[in-house]
């Protein structure tokens, strides 16, 4: 199985990446209200079917790949 | 009953680079600084603190300290935790305590994206043995951080509970160079045993130096741990 997990930072936590991406993009002419930065991570996981798949990815991004205090995630499942 | 020097156990991370310089300035302070591997499963038998050392353990990748708090000695450090004894976690090894849950928070990246490497003025909110016992409480010490992701966070919510118990034990007196919250440089744990700083305590303990002010930090840890060992072996 196919995952992608997008890691956001929360609403409401200073993203001083994002700032810096938003001014740039404003430097360059662009009208941007706002921009934030998170991150994409991609997996291939074993799994027998797309519930057991989301289950396991659950499980890390609990565990390793978002910091719940500051991270918000989401999670894609579908076929390799 | 002649002073001993009691055993500290310095953390070895893939990716530690300061860990040297903490055994060192522990040595210098009476302490038999003992370097562990991460990969190790246990602390020595007769260790009387442990300090997780600054650095770029697995290279700061994912989240400062998210990996390393899985490595094996972690499991040992916990333990050592929770039965009181005392842990000090220094820049990464604050990021590693705060990704372990060890210390409430998580430090961001710097609110001005840049690497900040200077002395830094503290305010020594508390003393709170084991880690501020030979400080003044309100003493200003100067001590240098070096860090690129420094900027401690924590919501509004634990901030109050945390200031309200008395938890926050170091701040920024004179500018904040990261962007912390409440200016705050560093915590300690709700039992008040583990504490992490972003400054950098073993740069700053000979005047030749600069400062010797985190000698009383280092100092201070070194006291307890003496007082660990000698009661375990009463």
């Amino acid at each position: 199985m196919r995952a992608t997990v997008l890691v956001r930072p929360k609403q409401g936590i200073l993203d001083p990446q994002g700032q810096a991406v938003e001014d740039s993009l404003r430097h360059l002419g662009f009208s941007v209200a706002q921009a934030r930065v998170g991150r994409v991570v991609d997996l291939e996981v074993d799994a027998a079917d797309e519930a057991q798949a989301r289950t396991e990815v659950e499980r890390m991004c609990e565990q390793l790949l978002a910091n719940p205090l500051i991270e918000s995630y989401e999670i894609e499942v579908g076929p390799a | 009953m002649t002073e001993r020097r009691p055993a500290v156990a310095v953390v070895v991370f893939p990716g530690s680079n300061d860990d040297r310089d903490a055994a060192l300035a522990l040595a210098a302070l009476g302490a038999d600084a003992r370097l562990v591997w991460h990969a190790e499963e246990q602390l020595p038998e007769d260790t009387g603190a442990v300090v997780l050392p600054g650095g770029f353990s697995y290279g700061d990748y994912l989240r400062c300290g998210a990996i390393a708090r899985f490595s094996p000695i972690m499991a040992a450090v916990s333990q050592f935790a929770a039965d009181g004894g005392p842990v000090l976690g220094i820049c990464n090894g604050f990021q590693i305590l705060c990704e372990a849950g060890l210390l409430p928070g998580v430090l961001r990246p710097n609110a001005s994206l840049s690497f900040v490497c200077r002395d830094v003025a503290l305010r020594v909110e508390r003393i709170a043995p084991p880690f501020t016992t030979r400080c003044e409480p309100g003493q200003l010490l100067t001590i240098p951080v070096k860090n690129g992701e420094g900027c401690w966070y924590a919501p509004p919510e634990l901030v109050r509970e945390l200031e309200e118990a008395g938890q926050i034990v170091l701040r920024y007196a004179e500018g904040n160079p990261s962007g912390a919250v409440a200016d705050v440089a560093g915590v300690v744990d709700d039992a008040g045993n583990v504490m992490g700083l972003m400054p950098h305590p073993e740069h700053a303990v000979d005047r030749l130096l600069g400062s010797a002010d985190g000698g009383l930090i280092l100092a201070s840890l070194v006291d307890a741990a003496r007082e660990r060992v000698m009661a375990a072996a009463v």
